[in-house]
């Protein structure tokens, strides 16, 4: 055997009373079929599943009622044969109490599996295709979380894993689910573990298990050696890798993830991190033998292994339970007396949740339930006042002061909490089951960190309606001076077309044709009014900014002649002053750089430049000026005085030429266009 | 069917303050007989007339505050703070004394900061230090060692102000460390202080008044280990305080012999009883492991440069105090570091802008 491996210390830890002897004693038993099955979409972390079924529906054992809804999410497969019974709310352990959308389904007691797909030979399968059978497997961390295995299994390329740590530790007392799985299937879990090792390609595979559960070290040692004998030596693709079981003194809470790491490996697991950033994957063993039922056998997670023990059951045990068993439905089997259970536990007496209704069902997650009498739980003693005497921090795994966790939780000083670093409070509640005030310390801090989440989203909330309102302020300034240049547009058309519908009056046509053709001054005046608007404009700006740093700066000055270290407190009005000054600074700019820019247009543009008419404007002129040319030779037809004939006749040919060098201009325009825009 | 709903965690470690607060009386009973059993039947009486002065002035106080009174007697906290503020005051002092520093200590010091839990400062040694500077005499005055008082004239002298035919000013005398103060300031001359100091050398430990402090100081040690081991206290403040003071002596000493051996500082006055009782008072102490070791030190240095160098032969009260002043301080410097950080985190939080 391999020598024994270097392990670290984790600060803190406690010892309570294991009481695991109560359920490890049996082999794990058979869980009975329930009368009916209730399935919760959401079995996992992430997205919760999408049903695919209808109420009347046949389904076989293993088939698929629920789809994943995203990456992070999980299928749903139906435990056994039967008819769909209903889709509907049902009570389930949740820290609210309420309902949750549940698919329910009547066994048929055949228990018909859907055809089967075994891959025993997995490493002849390219790792995309496992990590798909992984995740159509629906596998669901089973240590406690329930968070999709497939995504844990599928790390960044960037993390080169070194370690794959199985997580056997099970160091919550009462539950004893692990420790016979390792017993009873090592083998199955160390094949398992290989699947794993297939898809994150580690150097090692560490399975860590606690002092006290030798007989599942034996277990495990000895399927090693068997594996090593056999299996091993036919699949080539292992042999480098190193395979150990690390031995852990027995402490709670050493199962938790990052501690187990710690312990194992010497390595934290930087705050706000993944364990994959110091290249270990962790797993718990539960999961193992799930990944290695669905690989090698085909078969999904549709039941797991549960510890039943308390006070209040005379069968304490582990039983392999349908996912969705109702927890009653399990009293017969247990042997439940059901007038004692004055508090039914879902998980450990530690980390684990309460159950208001003993209908809800068994989930992925669910590695314990205790039904614990009055005596074994009683209720909590009334909270003393803090004495600060650091029972806690010296419990504390993550090396906090819970004491003054509590402190800042309590008066809601959240921002010295966070100081404080409480987002590293694992929840373990080693603090709260040593203080001697009996303060409910884990409540406190699930309370300010609920409390600060709230207050980001409601932060969030109020910066994207501020930049929603600015936005908009934008956008009505924008369409204002859109609006208002449009008008002048409107207006300077319509002059024209006024001034082009005149009838006759002589030479005006070919003046205005002319007029049109020489100058596009006409605009200029307008121009002059925007670019004055802007300077306005801009004045204003600059004077709404000047006034608004005035008064910070007033503002400032009294802050630091009032408060001097206070700067919590005083913190929240100068930030938004100083947001508004800069919000006003921008708007400042922003309109000097629009009346400059108009300026720089209106100066730069010159006033008269033929180049500058588009060939539409100068057909337009053509047009003109031919109406005139025609109107003038009629009038000169029709004219009976020859003296005013021949002065008609004289503008008659003045027209023409001036219509000619406007047909001339649009001949050379548009075949200038033409040339430099040849498709058109 | 009704479950009890709560979040977690469910199994409770059996810790209780009443028990802690209980462990701590008990520390105290080999401090008590020493002292009874050296200095007469005095201390006794003064520790119960200040345990029954506490529980009176608690209850009051938690009646006009309208808080449940017998929940927080129950805690025995008051107790405790009676208890080491009667082995504190001098067996010979009247009972009206006694009286006035207990029901300050509770009242002002420990319930209109909101009681348990919420006193930035020591309550005994709040009602010590008021009593001291108020009374100075009384404070001051020992008895010497070599006639303890029996139970009549422990009574006569705090109720009567007599003993035998005596008054109580007659028959008492200077604590050695007062006697060290008297000859470290130069006030004798030479010849005296040479006298002095071989008294301090041949009976200190076994002398005249010696013994009785000396056993005083062996017997709160072990109460403090008691306390150690039953892990009611950590090991950083008394350990911490202990090295700094013996740190100080020891460079004073080796520069001039007048300023008192190590040992004599270690074991003569209310050293072991601050170390272990008066300092570890977690309310108002700092926090952190490494906060406790600022703690201690704070204190160990301050008491030796007050009885080196101050107006009071001894010093723990001022320096438990002055040290509490400091504890939020320390506090907020000797956060530890926590799981996943690079360094620990140090001050209050740095707002922004």
């Amino acid at each position: 055997m391999t020598p024994r491996r270097r392990i670290w210390s984790i600060p803190g830890g406690i010892h309570p009373p294991q009481h695991k002897t109560e359920s490890n004693q049996s082999e794990i038993q058979q869980g009975h079929m329930p009368s009916e099955l209730v399935l919760p979409l959401q079995l996992h972390l992430g997205a919760a599943a999408n049903p695919i079924v209808n109420i009347g529906d046949q389904v076989k054992k293993g088939e698929v009622i629920a789809q994943a809804q995203g990456y992070v999410s999980c299928p749903i497969h139906a435990p056994t044969s039967g008819t769909i019974k209903a889709v509907e709310p049902r009570p389930v352990q949740h820290p609210s109490f309420s309902d949750s959308e549940c698919i329910v389904i009547a066994p048929d007691n055949k228990d018909e599996w859907i055809p089967l797909t075994t891959t025993p030979e997995f490493w002849t399968q390219p790792a995309e295709n496992i990590l798909n059978l992984i995740q159509q497997s629906g596998i669901a961390g089973l240590g406690g979380a329930g968070f999709p295995s497939h995504v844990k299994l599928n790390p960044s390329k960037e993390f080169a894993i070194q370690t794959l740590l199985l997580n056997g530790v099970e160091c919550e007392p009462y539950i004893t689910a692990d420790d016979r799985l390792m017993r009873e299937r090592a083998e199955a879990i160390i094949v398992g573990a290989f699947i794993m090792a297939y898809l994150v390609e580690p150097k090692e595979i560490l399975i860590a298990i606690e002092d006290n559960k030798p007989e599942a070290i034996e277990a495990v040692n000895q399927a090693i050696q068997q594996l090593n004998e056999t299996w091993l030596n036919s699949s080539q693709p292992f042999s480098d890798i190193e395979l150990a079981v690390v031995v852990v003194p027995t402490k709670y809470p050493s199962g938790g993830e990052k501690q187990l790491i710690q312990i194992v490996t010497g390595k934290e697991v930087r705050s706000g991190s993944i364990p994959a950033d110091v290249g270990i994957v962790c797993q718990n063993i539960g999961t193992a033998y799930a990944v290695e039922q669905a690989v090698v056998h085909g078969k999904p997670l549709i039941s797991r292994i549960t510890t039943f023990t308390g006070q209040s059951l005379y069968k304490p045990g582990n039983y392999e339970v349908l996912i969705g068993t109702p927890i009653n439905e399990m009293y017969d089997q247990c042997a439940v007396r059901e007038h004692r259970v004055a508090r039914l536990i879902m998980g450990g007496p530690m980390m684990g949740f309460t159950i208001h209704n003993d209908a809800s069902p068994v989930l992925k997650t669910t590695n314990c339930i205790i039904a614990a009498t009055e005596d074994e739980f009683p209720a909590p003693m009334a909270e003393q006042p803090c004495i600060r005497c650091g029972a806690c921090a010296d419990v504390c795994p993550a090396n906090l002061l819970p004491q003054q966790l509590f402190w800042h939780a309590k008066s809601q000083n959240f921002d010295q909490a966070q100081h404080h670093n409480l987002f590293d409070c694992i929840e373990c509640g080693a603090c709260s089951y040593v203080c001697p005030s009996h303060i409910p310390l884990v409540q406190y801090y699930r309370y300010a960190k609920g409390k600060i989440k709230t207050i980001e989203i409601e932060n969030q909330k109020a910066n994207h309606s501020r930049e929603r309102f600015e936005a908009r302020q934008a956008r009505l300034e924008r369409e204002e001076a859109e609006r208002a240049a449009k008008r002048a547009e409107r207006q300077k058309k319509a002059a024209k077309a006024k001034a082009a519908k005149k009838p006759i009056p002589k030479e005006v046509a070919t003046q205005q044709a002319n007029n049109n053709i020489e100058s596009k001054t006409d605009t200029a005046p307008s121009k002059d009014v925007t670019v004055k608007q802007l300077e306005s404009k801009f004045h204003r700006a600059e004077k709404n900014w000047k006034d608004a740093t005035k008064a910070l700066e007033q503002k400032l000055k009294a802050q630091n002649e009032t408060a001097s270290d206070e700067q919590e407190t005083s913190e929240d009005p100068l930030a938004k002053d100083r947001a508004r000054v800069k919000r006003l600074k921008d708007k400042v700019d922003q309109a000097k750089q629009a009346w400059e820019s108009a300026l720089d247009e209106s100066s730069s543009a010159p006033p008269s430049e033929e180049p500058a008419l588009s060939p539409k404007e100068l057909a337009i002129a053509a047009a003109q000026a031919r109406v005139a040319v025609k109107k003038l030779s009629k009038s000169v037809e029709n004219a009976t005085d020859p003296a005013k004939q021949t002065q008609l006749q004289k503008e008659l040919d003045e027209a023409q030429t001036s219509l000619q060098t406007i047909e001339s201009q649009l001949a050379q325009a548009t075949s200038e266009i033409k040339e430099t825009n040849p498709t058109s | 069917m009704a479950f009890l709903t709560l979040t977690s965690p469910h199994a409770q470690g059996g810790n209780q303050t009443q028990t802690v607060m209980q462990t701590v009386l008990l520390a105290t009973i080999p401090g008590l007989l020493t002292l009874t059993w050296y200095f007469g039947w005095g201390t006794l009486v003064n520790v119960i007339i200040a345990s029954l002065t506490a529980i009176a002035a608690e209850s009051f106080v938690l009646h006009l505050r309208k808080r449940p009174i017998l929940f927080s007697i129950r805690d025995c906290s008051a107790l405790v703070t009676a208890v080491l503020l009667g082995l504190a005051i001098p067996p010979t002092a009247p009972w009206w004394l006694t009286i006035l520093g207990t029901a300050f200590a509770i009242t002002i010091a420990k319930q209109l900061y909101g009681g348990l839990g919420n006193n930035p400062f020591n309550p005994a040694m709040v009602g010590y230090v008021l009593l001291l500077i108020s009374f100075p005499k009384e404070m001051t005055a020992w008895i010497p060692t070599s006639s303890p008082l029996s139970l009549v004239d422990a009574l006569t002298a705090n109720f009567a102000g007599s003993i035998g035919d005596q008054t109580v000013d007659a028959i008492t005398m200077a604590t050695p460390l007062d006697t060290l103060k008297t000859a470290a300031r130069g006030h004798d001359s030479l010849a005296a202080i040479v006298l002095q100091y071989e008294v301090l050398q041949t009976n200190a430990l076994t002398g005249l008044f010696g013994p009785g402090w000396f056993g005083a100081n062996i017997a709160f040690l072990i109460g403090g280990l008691y306390l150690l081991h039953k892990k009611v206290i950590n090991w950083h403040i008394p350990v911490a305080m202990l090295a700094a003071l013996g740190i100080m002596a020891t460079i004073f000493y080796l520069v001039d012999e007048r300023y008192g051996s190590p040992l004599f500082h270690l074991l003569s006055g209310g050293t072991m009883l601050g170390a272990f009782f008066i300092a570890t008072d977690p309310v108002s102490a700092a926090t952190s492991n490494k906060g406790r070791l600022v703690f201690g030190a704070g204190i160990g240095i301050t008491v030796y440069v007050i009885r080196a160098w101050g107006g009071y032969p001894d010093a723990i009260a001022f320096a438990v105090l002055l040290m509490n002043l400091s504890a939020p301080t320390i506090d907020y410097y000797t956060q530890p570091r926590s799981y996943g950080h690079d360094e620990p985190k140090r001050g209050t939080v740095k707002t922004g802008a």
